[in-house]
């Protein structure tokens, strides 16, 4: 069709403003200097220094259990949801899972900080964090389940009950069935965004934890070294498996948030 | 026949749980926020008790801390900025994304999902590795510590927020509309200008939302690319909640900054109203 060498151009520039930075990381991840100024030879010395690095394990650690308690937590919880504001039109569900996932990160920290500590007076460590992050996830396991109800025939589900089904037969054999997909995708968005947060981890950890974004942080404000590179090259890694499963387990899950 | 639950039981049964979970962690924190800001801090940091303890101890609500904003001049100052810096990396984003989501759009059908997965990849990397690279990057350049490497950052991580609702819009163009106007005479400039741009305002207007409003609070940009000159209001909550710990303060600043996102979510939905109307 018509597109002229102008328009390629300008798009090609804009996948190299895209790759470019994180081609040097991974490459710098890989150079025998504690510079990232020069390229100086070929090693594995930061991946070998990250796996001796106790605190980056322990932080890892941590990160995966995050992950996975608040993931499946708010797929739980956002499937209710999405099915909820499919069915029943609820404008104050619809408002109360929306608005988390649209505001600014920071507000939705500094209010479930100041929650945590002066009204239910918990010591800030994995509890809070868990539930911080379930309460961003669940609006983006809502909104795909949501997504994946609206383009379903609403006959089916009055076959089943025609048939004799009861609602939670119809539940089980029918709806979950169907929406499975999109549940999966939930999951794995879950998983991944809870893997990824830095904002809201930020203010609702306290001393008592660290996460990998947490250690990278304080990484990258205290002494950088190539170890970041290091450890960002496996989070990448991590993060394009995570979505090669994706492509394969539901199709659907890369185009969720569309 | 066994009796089923009745509909209103199955209702609560579904919408319960979430509801529930959402109204303690997200809602009444909100409302907590409000009248947090009113409240006077405490001794060791935190938030002073409402009734005092002890003769000469700040208790109670009190209207200082919106005072204290609207006293002086340095703190709308820094709101001015962040949305200087919102509109600027907005506009950014939006001279990179618009080539590239056309491009995709044009691209044949089977080649766009790919395209598409490219923009979306470098953003399923982590967040601080993004605004990280930058930092090997406009290190050597000594553009490190200015803002302008805020402004790199910001639009960076924010890009892909504005090209995937510009290519939404622009893959559904009817094509037969550009070829309607070069039949009569529109030359390839007048065709973009009269046709394909009108037509795709509201994917703008929706990139455009989704980029400004995230970048109006962001605290950790500025942070790690930026110098203290280029501190924005997601600066000055996270520096009263974790470094002075005057959480008042902070507070009155949060619900500055949710009034300036309300401000700003009411503009576009308003714009986007106007404009569905006089398709």
């Amino acid at each position: 069709m018509r597109s002229s060498p102008w328009l390629w151009a300008a798009a090609i520039a804009a996948y190299a403003f895209l790759y470019v930075p994180l081609a040097v990381v991974v490459l710098f991840s890989f150079n025998d200097s504690k510079l990232s100024a020069e390229w100086v030879g070929f090693t594995l010395e930061w991946y070998r220094r990250l796996f001796a690095d106790d605190a980056m394990l322990a932080a890892a650690f941590n990160s995966l259990l995050i992950a996975v308690v608040a993931a499946c937590a708010a797929t739980v919880l956002g499937t209710m949801a999405g099915i909820a504001m499919h069915r029943y039109r609820l404008r104050g569900l619809g408002f109360l899972v929306l608005t988390p996932v649209a505001m600014p990160e920071i507000l939705l920290g500094v209010s479930l900080l100041v929650f945590f500590v002066q009204v239910l007076d918990v010591t800030l460590g994995l509890f809070s964090v868990i539930v911080a992050h379930v309460t961003f996830c669940i609006g983006f396991v809502a909104i795909i389940v949501r997504a994946r109800l609206a383009g379903m025939d609403e006959s089916i589900f009055e076959a089943a009950r025609d048939l004799g089904a009861t609602p939670w037969q119809t539940f089980r054999l029918v709806t979950l069935p169907l929406i499975m997909p999109g549940v999966v995708a939930g999951l794995l968005m879950s998983f991944t965004l809870s893997l990824d947060d830095f904002v809201i981890t930020f203010f609702t950890a306290g001393v008592g934890v660290s996460t990998l974004p947490l250690q990278i942080f304080t990484m990258i404000k205290v002494a950088v070294t190539p170890e970041v590179n290091a450890v960002s090259t496996l989070l990448m890694l991590v993060t394009l498996t995570m979505i090669v499963v994706a492509s394969r387990v539901a199709p659907d899950a890369l185009k969720g948030r569309g | 026949m066994r009796a089923a639950p009745s509909p209103r039981l199955a209702k609560w049964l579904v919408a319960g749980p979430p509801t529930l979970f959402l109204l303690v962690f997200f809602a009444v924190p909100a409302l907590i926020m409000v009248v947090a800001s009113f409240r006077f801090p405490g001794e060791f940091g935190g938030l002073a008790p409402l009734a005092a303890t002890r003769a000469g101890e700040d208790a109670g609500l009190t209207t200082e801390n919106y005072a204290l904003f609207f006293g002086d001049w340095i703190y709308a100052q820094i709101f001015a900025k962040s949305f200087v810096v919102a509109a600027l990396t907005t506009l950014a984003c939006l001279a990179l994304a618009y080539p590239l989501a056309l491009a995709i759009a044009r691209s044949p059908r089977r080649r766009r999902d790919l395209m598409v997965l490219l923009v979306v990849l470098p953003f399923a990397s982590n967040f601080l590795v993004r605004v990280y690279a930058w930092m090997i990057i406009l290190g050597p350049l000594d553009l490190l510590f200015t803002p302008v490497a805020v402004l790199v950052g910001m639009v960076y991580v924010h890009l892909p927020f504005m090209v995937l609702p510009l290519y939404t819009n622009l893959e559904k163009h009817d094509p037969a509309l550009l070829d309607a106007a070069q039949d009569l005479g529109a030359g390839a400039w007048q065709r973009f200008w009269r046709v394909t741009f009108p037509l795709s305002l509201p994917g703008i207007l929706a990139g455009t939302a989704l980029v400004f409003i995230p970048v109006l609070g962001m605290f950790a940009i500025p942070e790690i690319l930026g110098g203290k000159d280029d501190w924005l209001v997601g600066n000055m909550i996270k520096e009263a909640f974790l470094g002075t710990r005057d959480w008042p303060f902070g507070s009155m600043l949060s619900i500055m900054l949710t009034l300036a996102v309300l401000a700003v979510a009411g503009i576009a939905a308003a714009l986007g109203r106007g404009g569905s109307r006089g398709a």
